[in-house]
């Protein structure tokens, strides 16, 4: 027998049993796999029938209401006698608010948080971040009666022409409420960053502080940018606060000593009324909801890009 | 077997070194560091090489509850610079240090060089420029990056990185240099690369490096510290300490018999 020929003969292969496919532990690991699946789904699917819903109660709305006047109208008195459909003054009660938020939020939360990360003792870190995020357990209503029966008489000794209802109050109590948000993302970031880049930088001579601004700071750009979008989205889509303290009154205005009403304002206020299903009042809120959802969407799109760009360019 | 003619940069004296925990990582380490040469300090893991070299650069100050007692003195100061009067900056804007793993931050090539003279508030640009060339050019870089000076020091490779690492540290004119297993993340070409990087920049300074490889600490070094749980165990001449070493345990861990 020539064995060097063995290698090209064909042989009539069988798989043995030892070898099979065990089918058992196959149907096992399907299951598994389709139950993760699920899980995982029900979060996308949630989202989409949402949108699916606010853009066919939207449909309804805007075949009555031509999106020229949707957009470009002064005024949104969508449950008056004589009503109007301008979403203006909404979208300015909620980019105004948002702005002070913001304005508070960003430099004091993203200095809270280089303090945390680079400057704080474990001892101090240890005591701190607690307290911090016990902020986001308060129920954003007391943060509403706080913002309208405290910070705004206090804001009216400094300016006594201010309202009762305006938005100034509002953004500054929802900025330090978003604080922690901002906080605490930025400052995971930080801590992300490896300690073999804060010795090469301590290395060359640099201060904790250089240290902190040139080095850790950059490094963790993507997510401390991913902190200011968490931020955006809780400002515009924060409820409670705004339709305690802002008023409800539809204002196209961007003035902060005036009162407004925001998105979000205006659908709780609406939602909480007894409105008959598919009237026109009705499929407002929908509408109201979808520019809300698309503001959003849209920040976050701009961050998404921001960081993008940030953490190809360091 | 000591030359006596060459001048000392720094020495430690009785040098004790204590982690947070109480961890006595060096136990009366006392070694002379001659000018213009380069000393490598070799041992097991977790005998206290890098332990001792991160004492010059008062680097264990970054964390707190570490201690240092004895002396690292300094020349031509004179000056002990573990003592509570020394700023560690001004300490480390002399004494610069090259790590295990490179560490570039993540700005552009140009910026990693230029980080230790930014610190050090220098904003002529011209100044900066020809200094980031001048560390560049020593650290055999030049010719590779010259004309992406702004792309992101991350882009480059491993060997790469860790020469950007040498050409930040040598942009400030350092008088030591301190290595810490500057190769061991490094493929055999990028480590010959540094490895004859370090002897031409014995010239200019004084080197202190820990290895974990032999044959690296023959090549490159004048003098060899073989040291052992934080003691000195031995020291003298690169070629005394591989040819005739004092101690059986040098001579068993440098043959391979132990470590």
């Amino acid at each position: 027998m020539n064995t060097t020929t063995m290698p090209n003969e064909l042989i009539n292969l069988t798989i043995s049993p030892r070898l099979a496919k065990n089918l058992r532990r196959n149907i096992k690991e399907r299951l598994i796999e389709f139950i993760l699946m699920l899980a995982a789904l029900s979060a996308v699917f949630t989202t989409f029938a949402i949108v699916a819903i606010l853009l066919y109660e939207s449909f309804g709305f805007f075949k009555a209401i031509s999106l020229v006047e949707f957009f470009t109208g002064k005024e949104w008195t969508p449950l008056f006698e004589d009503a109007h459909y301008g979403i203006m003054p909404l979208i300015s009660g909620t980019l105004t608010t948002s702005a002070i938020a913001l304005a508070v939020a960003v430099p004091v939360g993203t200095i809270g948080a280089i303090y945390l990360s680079e400057f704080a003792s474990h001892k101090t870190r240890e005591i701190t971040k607690p307290i911090l995020e016990l902020l986001v357990g308060v129920p954003t209503i007391a943060f509403g009666y706080f913002a309208l029966l405290f910070v705004t008489p206090m804001l009216q000794k400094i300016f006594p022409e201010l309202p009762g209802f305006n938005m100034l109050s509002a953004g500054l109590v929802m900025g330090v409420m978003i604080i922690p948000y901002i906080s605490s993302v930025a400052e995971d970031a930080m801590r992300a960053v490896p300690m073999s880049m804060r010795e090469g930088s301590y290395a060359m001579g640099a201060t904790r502080f250089q240290t902190a601004l040139r080095v850790v700071t950059p490094a963790a750009t993507s997510g401390i940018v991913a902190a200011y979008i968490l931020a955006i989205s809780r400002a515009v889509g924060e409820t409670m606060v705004v339709a305690v303290a802002a008023g409800q009154q539809p204002l196209l205005t961007f003035n902060p000593m005036d009162g407004a009403a925001t998105i979000t304002a205006y659908i709780v206020q609406v939602a909480m009324g007894d409105l008959p299903h598919g009237s026109i009042g009705y499929q407002s809120i929908f509408a109201a909801g979808l520019v809300l959802f698309i503001m959003t969407l849209g920040f976050n799109i701009i961050g998404h890009v921001v960081r993008k760009k940030y953490t190809e360019k360091y | 077997m000591v030359n006596t003619q060459t001048p000392l940069k720094a020495e430690s004296k009785d040098l004790n070194f204590f982690y947070a925990s109480g961890h006595q990582a060096l136990k009366s380490v006392s070694m002379p560091i001659y000018e213009n040469k380069i000393t490598a300090l070799i041992g097991p893991s977790g005998c206290g090489k890098s332990t001792y070299l991160r004492c010059f650069n008062r680097m264990h100050d970054l964390y707190p509850g570490n201690k240092y007692e004895g002396q690292i003195i300094m020349h031509p100061d004179n000056t002990n610079i573990l003592e509570h009067g020394v700023d560690a900056i001004e300490v480390r804007m002399r004494i610069s240090m090259v790590f295990q793993k490179p560490n570039p931050f993540p700005k552009s090539i140009f910026e990693n060089v230029a980080y230790g003279l930014r610190v050090r508030g220098e904003t002529n640009k011209r100044t900066v420029a020809d200094k980031v060339e001048e560390a560049l050019k020593g650290a055999a870089l030049w010719n590779e990056v010259k004309d992406r000076q702004q792309d992101l020091a991350f882009n480059l490779s491993g060997g790469q990185q860790q020469r950007l690492c040498i050409a930040r540290a040598l942009a400030t004119d350092p008088e030591i240099m301190l290595f810490d297993e500057p190769t061991s993340a490094l493929d055999p070409i990028a480590t010959a690369n540094i490895e004859e990087l370090m002897s031409e920049l014995r010239h200019k300074l004084t080197i202190l490096v820990v290895t974990h490889n032999m044959q690296q600490a023959a090549r490159i070094s004048d003098y060899t510290a073989y040291m052992y749980l934080g003691e000195m165990m031995e020291y003298g001449d690169t070629d005394t300490i591989f040819t005739r070493p004092a101690r059986k345990e040098t001579e068993d861990y440098i043959t391979g018999k132990f470590g």
